[in-house]
C-alpha cells in the first residue's frame, strides 16, 4: 500500500481533527464505533497457520477461519460472549496485575499524552487510560458490584460485537512499550492490558498474521524468518565472506557445537536482513577478536519471541528452546544478542517459565573473569554487559577514529530500558567506540524513551501510515539532534528497531540510518592480522 | 454532561439528610445507624477487596524499571530507587511513591506544533495539587480524631496546632480548610478544562469529587458560619459514644451536622466499590512493588503450565538431511542409503 506523502502526513498530524490538535469529539467514546478501512488494520492470521499453532502441545488457538476486519460479520463462534467472559474470569484469577489495574485507575490522565500512538494519531482511544477502559468497562459490568448496580454511571457497558472490534483495533495499536506505566502513579502497565486483550481475542480466533506466522516459524524452524538450518548457516557464512572481503579476516563460526562454553542467541533478523546483518557481522568479529569459545544454534536460532505478542503459553513454548538447547549442547551459560522484547522475556519471564537453569553455571567472562552476579539464576547475559566489561578491562583493541564517519545518537529500546534497566552499559560502549555521539532530549531517552512505533508484531507494511504516526515522537527527537548536531546514525540494541526505525527514518529523517551497537563496536576493532581496505563506511563500505 | 448526574446525586444526598434529620426520631438513623452501617461497609468492603486482590497470584516479576539496573560492572551505577534490586530498595521506592507521588513528579504536557514538532513541557500542577489534596484530607481526618477520643492524644493536638498556626480569624482558620478546597477545585477544574481529561472522565470520577467537596464545605460552614447553631459538646458526646459503642444523642444538633455526617457515611460506604480503592491498590501494584532481580532470584509462578518446546529431536528429524549435507552436527546420523 502506498504510504501518504510525508508533507501531507506532517500537516495532518498537526492540523487534522484530533484530540492532540484541539478538536473535541462530538460523541462519548462508548458511542463511537470503530471503522475499519484498508490501512488501519493488520491482516488476520491465515487459517493454516492458526490451525498449525492450535495443534501444538500446550497451545490454544481455536476458531481458525477466513475472516476480514472489513466485513460486518466476523464469523465469531456462537458462544463468543461466554468464551470471552470465561477467559476474562480465568485471567483475573491468574494475574493480580490485571485485577489491580482494573480496579485502581483514577483516570488522572497522567498517561494520556505519554503514548506514542496517541501523540501521533490524536485518537482518544489511544490514550493508555482509554485503552484500558475498553476492557475495564466490560470488567465493571460483569465483575463488580458498582457496575452491576449503576451500569453506565459507574463506567460499565455491555459486551457487544462492537466492543470486540474495538479491542482488535486498539490492542494492535499498542506496542506494549510500558512508557505509560512510568508516569502512572500506580504503575498501571498498559502492556499487561494489551497482553490480556490479545489473549482474549485469540480465544475467538482473532489475531494478526504478522505475529502468528513468525510464531509458527519460530516453533518449527527455530526462528521467525523460517530459515531452515542450512539456510541459517549459509546466511551467516555469507556474512563471514563479507567480513573477509572487508578485513581479510577469515571466520568460521561453529554451529550446534557440543561442549562450547557459551551458547550465543540473537534475533534471526540479524543474520538475514539489512541493517541487522551488520550487527551480526559485529558479533562475529567481536567473538573472533577475543577468541571466544562459543556456538551458534540453528535450533534455538531466534532470540526474539513473538509468543509474547500472542499469549503467555506461546511465549513460554518458544522461549523453552533456549534452555533446552543450552542443556543439549552442554554449554556453561547463554549470551544474548541485541534484541528488545527478547530481553523482556529473558529478563522477566524465562527463569520463571522455563527454569530453573540448574544445569548451567553463573556467567563468567572467560576473557576478564568477571562474574555476572546479576544473572546468577537465569544464567544469561546481554551482549552489551559482556562487551562493556571487555572494554573496561582493555581486552579490545579499538581505534575509535574508524567510526569517524558516524555521528550517532542513542535510542533506548523500550524493553531493555523499562523492563530491565539496561541504560548505562550501551552508553559506556558507545563512549568507547565512537568519537561523536549526542543524546536526544531527556523526555525521549532512558526510561522515558519512545518506542519505534512498530513493536509487538506491528512492523507490517499494510499499516505503514499508522506506523509513521506512532513513530513520530521517536523520529521527532532524532530530527532534533540531527538539526542540532548533524547526527547521521541512530544506534540501538533491538532487532525490531533496526528494521522499523529504518523505515521510520527514511520517512521522517532520511539523512539518518540505523545500526546496532555491535556494528559500531566491530567498526572500531583493530583485528590481528587484518588486511583492511579503506573502510570509510565501516562494515557497510561497498567494495 | 457526565458531571450533571453525580452533582445531582450529591445534592439529593444533601437534601435527604437535611429533610430526614428534621423528622423527629430520624436523628438516630442519621446519627447512629447509618454511620455504623457505613463504617462496617467500609471496613468489610475494604478488606474484602484486598483479600480478593491477594487471592490472585503474581505469576511474573514485572517491575517497570525507571533507572539503571544493578550491574556487576562496578562503574555502572545502579539507580536503587528506580530499579531496585532487593526488598529494602523496593520499600524505599514504594515509600516515595506513596508518600511523595514520585511518578506524578515526572508528569509532562505534550503539544504538537508545525513541523511537525512535539514538545514536552514539565508540568507539576497535578503532582502539587494532588499532593495538597491528599495531605489536607489526611490532616483533616486526624484533626477529627479529637472528637472521638477523650482525652485528646498529644499528636492530634500537635497536628491541630500546626494546621491552625496561621491564626487567621476567629475561630482560627485551618490551613487544610483552604488547601483541601483548593485541591478539589483544581482536580475538578482540570477535568473540565483539559481536553484529554474531559473526554476520558467518567461520572464516577466526578462523584467522589463532589461528595468530598460537600463534606468539606459543610464542615467549614459548621465551624465558621453556623457555629452558634451547632452544639459541639453534643457532637463530641455522640462521637465518643459511637467510638465506644454507647452512642447517645442528647440534644438537638444542627441539621448541617447531619448532612456532613451523612455525606461522610456515603463516602465510607462508597469507598470499597470505587476507584477510591487506589488507596489500597497502590501498595500492590506489581510494576512498582517488585524488585528488578528476576535474573538473580527465580520467581515462581504457581500455575506455571506444563508446556514443552517443539523438541530438538523432531526438529532434527525434519531437517537432518540438510544438516548433514551442510556439516551441521546431528544427534542421529542419516540411515545408510538403500542401494
Amino acid at each position: 500500500m502506498a504510504v501518504v506523502k510525508v508533507d501531507k502526513l506532517a500537516k495532518s498530524v498537526v492540523q487534522g481533527p484530533s484530540l492532540m490538535t484541539g478538536s473535541y469529539p462530538t460523541r462519548d467514546w462508548m458511542e463511537m464505533p470503530v471503522v475499519f478501512k484498508p490501512g488501519n488494520f493488520a491482516y488476520p492470521g491465515k487459517v493454516d497457520i492458526v490451525n498449525y499453532l492450535n495443534k501444538q502441545q500446550g497451545l490454544h488457538f481455536p476458531n481458525a477461519r477466513d475472516w476480514s476486519p472489513l466485513d460486518d460479520d466476523w464469523k465469531l463462534p456462537e458462544n463468543w460472549k461466554e468464551i470471552v467472559m470465561n477467559g476474562l474470569k480465568e485471567r483475573l484469577d491468574k494475574f493480580r496485575s490485571l485485577k489491580i489495574f482494573m480496579d485502581c485507575c483514577v483516570r488522572c490522565g497522567a498517561c494520556a499524552d505519554k503514548c506514542h500512538f496517541f501523540l501521533g494519531t490524536g485518537d482518544p482511544k489511544n490514550m493508555p487510560v482509554m485503552r484500558a477502559e475498553l476492557l475495564r468497562s466490560i470488567y465493571r459490568n460483569d465483575f463488580t458490584m458498582a457496575g452491576k448496580i449503576f451500569g453506565k454511571m459507574a463506567g460499565a457497558r455491555e459486551l457487544t460485537i462492537d466492543v470486540i472490534k474495538e479491542w482488535f483495533m486498539y490492542a494492535y495499536q499498542c506496542t506494549e512499550c510500558r512508557r505509560c506505566s512510568v508516569f502512572c502513579p500506580y504503575g498501571i502497565d498498559t502492556a499487561e492490558v494489551t497482553i490480556i486483550l490479545r489473549e482474549l481475542l485469540h480465544l475467538l480466533g482473532i489475531g494478526i498474521n504478522w505475529v502468528q506466522e513468525p510464531v509458527a516459524n519460530s516453533n518449527r524452524t527455530g526462528n521467525h524468518m523460517g530459515l531452515q538450518p542450512h539456510t541459517y548457516k549459509d546466511n551467516v557464512s555469507f556474512l563471514c565472506d563479507d567480513i573477509e572481503n572487508l578485513t581479510g579476516i577469515h571466520i568460521d563460526p561453529p554451529f550446534n557445537r557440543k561442549g562450547a562454553e557459551i551458547l550465543f542467541i540473537t534475533p534471526s533478523a540479524d543474520v538475514f536482513a539489512e541493517p541487522g546483518i551488520y550487527t551480526a557481522m559485529g558479533y562475529l568479529l567481536l567473538f573472533h577478536h577475543i577468541g571466544l569459545d562459543y556456538t551458534w544454534s540453528t535450533y534455538a536460532s531466534e532470540g526474539g519471541n513473538f509468543g509474547l505478542f500472542t499469549n503467555n503459553e506461546t511465549m513460554k513454548k518458544l522461549n523453552a528452546k533456549m534452555y533446552a538447547e543450552a542443556k543439549r549442547l552442554g554449554v556453561k551459560y547463554i549470551l544474548g544478542g541485541e534484541c528488545g522484547h527478547m530481553w523482556r522475556v529473558v529478563h522477566q519471564y524465562m527463569d520463571t517459565m522455563n527454569g530453573p537453569a540448574d544445569f548451567l553455571e553463573v556467567p563468567k567472562s572467560p576473557i576478564t573473569g568477571t562474574v555476572f552476579d546479576n544473572a546468577t539464576s537465569t544464567k544469561m547475559i546481554h551482549i552489551t554487559e559482556f562487551t562493556a566489561d571487555l572494554i573496561k578491562h582493555n581486552k579490545l583493541k579499538i581505534d575509535k577514529s574508524r567510526n569517524d564517519h558516524v555521528i550517532a545518537t542513542w535510542h533506548d529500546s523500550c524493553n531493555p530500558a523499562r523492563a530491565m534497566g539496561l541504560l548505562d552499559e550501551p552508553r559506556y560502549v558507545l563512549d568507547n567506540v565512537v568519537n561523536n555521539w549526542y543524546e536526544m532530549p531527556e523526555n525521549a531517552i532512558r526510561e522515558q524513551t519512545f518506542c519505534c512505533g512498530s513493536g509487538t508484531g506491528l512492523n507490517t507494511d499494510e499499516i505503514m501510515e499508522l506506523r509513521m504516526r506512532s513513530g513520530l515522537p521517536r523520529a521527532n527527537a532524532v530530527r532534533y539532534v540531527t538539526d542540532k548536531h548533524g547526527v547521521n546514525t541512530l544506534a540501538c540494541v533491538c532487532a525490531i528497531d533496526r528494521a522499523t526505525l529504518t523505515s521510520l527514518m527514511d520517512y521522517w529523517v532520511p539523512e539518518v540510518r540505523v545500526c546496532g551497537l555491535s556494528e559500531l563496536v566491530a567498526n572500531s576493532l583493530v583485528m590481528e592480522g587484518e588486511q583492511r581496505q579503506e573502510l570509510d563506511d565501516g562494515l557497510r563500505t561497498m567494495i | 454532561m457526565k458531571y450533571t448526574f453525580p452533582l445531582a446525586a450529591v445534592i439529593a444526598l444533601v437534601l435527604i439528610a437535611w429533610i430526614g434529620s428534621n423528622i423527629p426520631g430520624m436523628q438516630y438513623l442519621f446519627g447512629i445507624v447509618i454511620p455504623y452501617l457505613a463504617i462496617a461497609t467500609f471496613i468489610i468492603g475494604f478488606c474484602y477487596r484486598v483479600v480478593q486482590w491477594a487471592k490472585s497470584p503474581v505469576p511474573f516479576r514485572i517491575p517497570t524499571t525507571c533507572g539503571q539496573q544493578y550491574s556487576p560492572l562496578p562503574w555502572i551505577k545502579q539507580n536503587k530507587l528506580e530499579a531496585p534490586a532487593n526488598t529494602s530498595q523496593v520499600v524505599a521506592r514504594m515509600f516515595l511513591e506513596v508518600v511523595l507521588f514520585r511518578s506524578l513528579w515526572r508528569h509532562t504536557k505534550a503539544e504538537i506544533h508545525d513541523g511537525p514538532k512535539l514538545t514536552y513541557e514539565s508540568s507539576k500542577w497535578l503532582w502539587l495539587f494532588g499532593l495538597m489534596f491528599h495531605y489536607s484530607f489526611l490532616v483533616v481526618v486526624f484533626r477529627h480524631m479529637r472528637l472521638f477520643l477523650d482525652p485528646v492524644p498529644w499528636f492530634i493536638q500537635v497536628i491541630e496546632f500546626g494546621d491552625g498556626i496561621l491564626q487567621i480569624g476567629s475561630p482560627g482558620m485551618y490551613i487544610t480548610d483552604a488547601t483541601i478546597i483548593l485541591g478539589l477545585v483544581f482536580l475538578f477544574g482540570r477535568r473540565l478544562i483539559t481536553r484529554n481529561l474531559r473526554y476520558l472522565s467518567l461520572a464516577n470520577d466526578y462523584f467522589p469529587l463532589f461528595l468530598i467537596f460537600g463534606i468539606a464545605v459543610t464542615g467549614i460552614m459548621m465551624r465558621f458560619y453556623f457555629r452558634t447553631d451547632v452544639d459541639i459538646v453534643a457532637i463530641k458526646r455522640l462521637a465518643v459514644g459511637l467510638a465506644t459503642f454507647q452512642p447517645v444523642i442528647q440534644a438537638e444538633i444542627s441539621s448541617l451536622f447531619y448532612i456532613h455526617l451523612f455525606l461522610v457515611s456515603v463516602l465510607l460506604a462508597y469507598f470499597p466499590y470505587s476507584k477510591l480503592m487506589h488507596m489500597g491498590g497502590v501498595f500492590l501494584s506489581p510494576t512498582r512493588n517488585l524488585a528488578n532481580d528476576s535474573r538473580m532470584r527465580r520467581h515462581i509462578n504457581p500455575w506455571n503450565p506444563d508446556i514443552k518446546p517443539h523438541s530438538y529431536a523432531s526438529y532434527e528429524d525434519e531437517f537432518r538431511e540438510f544438516m548433514v549435507e551442510n556439516d551441521i552436527p546431528v544427534e542421529k546420523e542419516l540411515p545408510p542409503k538403500a542401494e
